[in-house]
């Protein structure tokens, strides 16, 4: 009796010791398990606003003001005379403003046509951790030509030099390297200057990220034309390479489209891979901070 | 016999101790920023949502850290943080275990600035060190501000900083600690 009264006594001694025993740990676990951040944003799906051609479901924060040089060489395919294309350069340069973290827009001018654009863009949903899936960020843009008629007799109106480009971007960050996006494009054009094809171009994108180092990654882009305009043209497809270094982002690409915005490389590839029609080029983007400090900490 | 009896009362009664005098205190909002001056810009961010608990009784202090939540001024710093630095999709939380040493100086019952010393494990980026400072303890009635600052270097928590990027970002970076606690209610499940 004695000696079971004994071994009771040790038992409720082990049974109270514990919890000091197991302190830190143990208010460890429970500060974990009481995170207030059980969601959170799933951010930098991809290194810049651009995946190659196409946009990227990324916009600028709020504040920032992102500044854009692309620049497009000529096709590999033209030959030693033309330096394999590097003779040639088409270029595009652009501004591009965060009014919220979610609203972007944007203005720039191609050297190809001569031509104007303006863009606004706004991430209408975010992919959470253990939340929503995707980031979902709708574009629209306006192209406006300002390359002369080649032909004035004939009876152009201002309307005929503008271009529109609806999109609706979807991507999902699946890992910390690799992400995918996909992107449903309609291109509506007021004058089909070829004279053969529907004014409306459908296109579905698709395309994503590798990413090979923490600052560089490797990009895929393609742009299928559905049925109605793939008869004349190319369907644009592009590999590039990313290289962030704090506030510029490099890219490098090789692609069949020369323009830099959507009214030229979606619906106007003249050329194709397999041709040799390879357009090299690089996109250089630089950030600056214009917005006051409104965060309240 | 009769001692047996004793030793089980005195076992029954640390049994139920706990249940009886809760001696945790916590927070869900802490806060915890850090500042590092360097000669192109200085780099500030603020984290609201830092959980602790401190035990009054064994002087046990341990913070949890949600990384994402540290906000900075500008959006591309904040995610060049998360993703090239201190990698929260690898390391979601930095996390504290140590101890208020001189507990037994802070007499909980009495409000006043109590300075306190704090040993313990700091984890970053997945990587231990071993951290002591000195902080205060304020106590307000049932209420208890704990307060510190201490430094740390990117190098130490294997942080990699490029070489183009480095003379931007500062050797020392530090860090200000201020929570408020408060008697912790275990969750009834």
């Amino acid at each position: 009796m004695k000696r079971w009264m004994k071994i009771l006594g040790m038992a409720f001694l082990c049974v109270w010791a514990t919890p000091t025993a197991f302190g830190q740990e143990d208010l460890l676990k429970l500060a974990q398990a009481d995170d207030t951040l059980q969601t959170d944003k799933v951010t930098a799906t991809f290194k810049t606003t651009r995946l190659i051609n196409g946009h990227s479901v990324e916009t600028n924060g709020a504040g920032t003001l992102l500044f854009l040089i692309s620049h497009r060489f000529g096709t590999l395919n033209s030959g030693a005379y033309n330096f394999w294309g590097l003779d040639q350069s088409t270029i595009r340069l652009a501004l591009e403003y965060g009014v919220t973290d979610r609203f972007t827009l944007g203005v720039g001018r191609s050297s190809l046509e001569k031509t104007f654009d303006g863009f606004l863009k706004y991430k209408l949903l975010q992919q959470q951790t253990n939340g929503f899936p995707v980031t979902v960020t709708a574009f629209t843009s306006a192209a406006l030509k300002t390359l002369e008629w080649p032909d004035e007799e004939k009876a152009y109106v201002f309307a005929h030099r503008l271009t529109y480009a609806y999109q609706l971007l979807i991507a999902r960050k699946f890992s910390e390297r690799f992400s995918l996006q996909v992107a449903p494009t309609m291109v509506h054009r007021n004058l089909v200057e070829t004279g053969f094809g529907e004014p409306n171009v459908y296109a579905v994108g698709a395309g994503g990220r590798f990413k090979l180092s923490k600052r560089t990654s490797f990009n895929a882009e393609y742009f299928y034309l559905l049925e109605g305009a793939s008869d004349q043209f190319e369907n644009s497809l592009s590999l590039g390479f990313d290289i962030e270094t704090g506030g510029h982002v490099f890219q490098l690409m090789f692609t069949n489209s020369q323009g830099m915005i959507e009214k030229f490389f979606i619906p106007r590839n003249a050329g194709g891979w397999s041709s040799g029609d390879i357009y090299f080029g690089f996109n250089i983007s630089r950030v600056f901070n214009l917005g006051k400090d409104k965060r309240d900490w | 016999m009769r001692k047996c009896f004793v030793v089980l009362g005195v076992a029954l009664l640390g049994f139920l101790a706990p249940a009886i005098g809760q001696t945790k205190l916590y927070t869900r909002t802490g806060y915890i920023s850090f500042f590092s001056k360097a000669p192109l810009e200085d780099i500030e961010a603020h984290n609201k949502q830092v959980v602790s608990f401190l035990d009054v009784k064994t002087g046990d202090m341990v913070f949890s850290v949600p990384m994402k939540a540290f906000q900075f001024k500008k959006s591309l710093m904040q995610e060049h943080f998360n993703e090239n630095y201190v990698e929260s999709d690898k390391y979601p939380k930095a996390t504290f275990k140590g101890k208020v040493v001189n507990m037994q100086a802070v007499n909980l019952a009495q409000d006043n600035v109590y300075k306190v010393r704090i040993e313990g494990v700091l984890t970053i980026h997945g990587v231990d060190r071993p951290v002591r400072t000195d902080g205060t303890l304020d106590v307000k009635g049932k209420q208890v501000t704990g307060k510190s600052t201490f430094s740390v270097t990117p190098q130490e928590f294997n942080i990699e900083i490029p070489f183009l990027v480095r003379e931007h970002i500062a050797k020392r970076i530090d860090i200000t600690v201020n929570v408020l606690y408060v008697p912790y209610v275990e969750k009834s499940l």
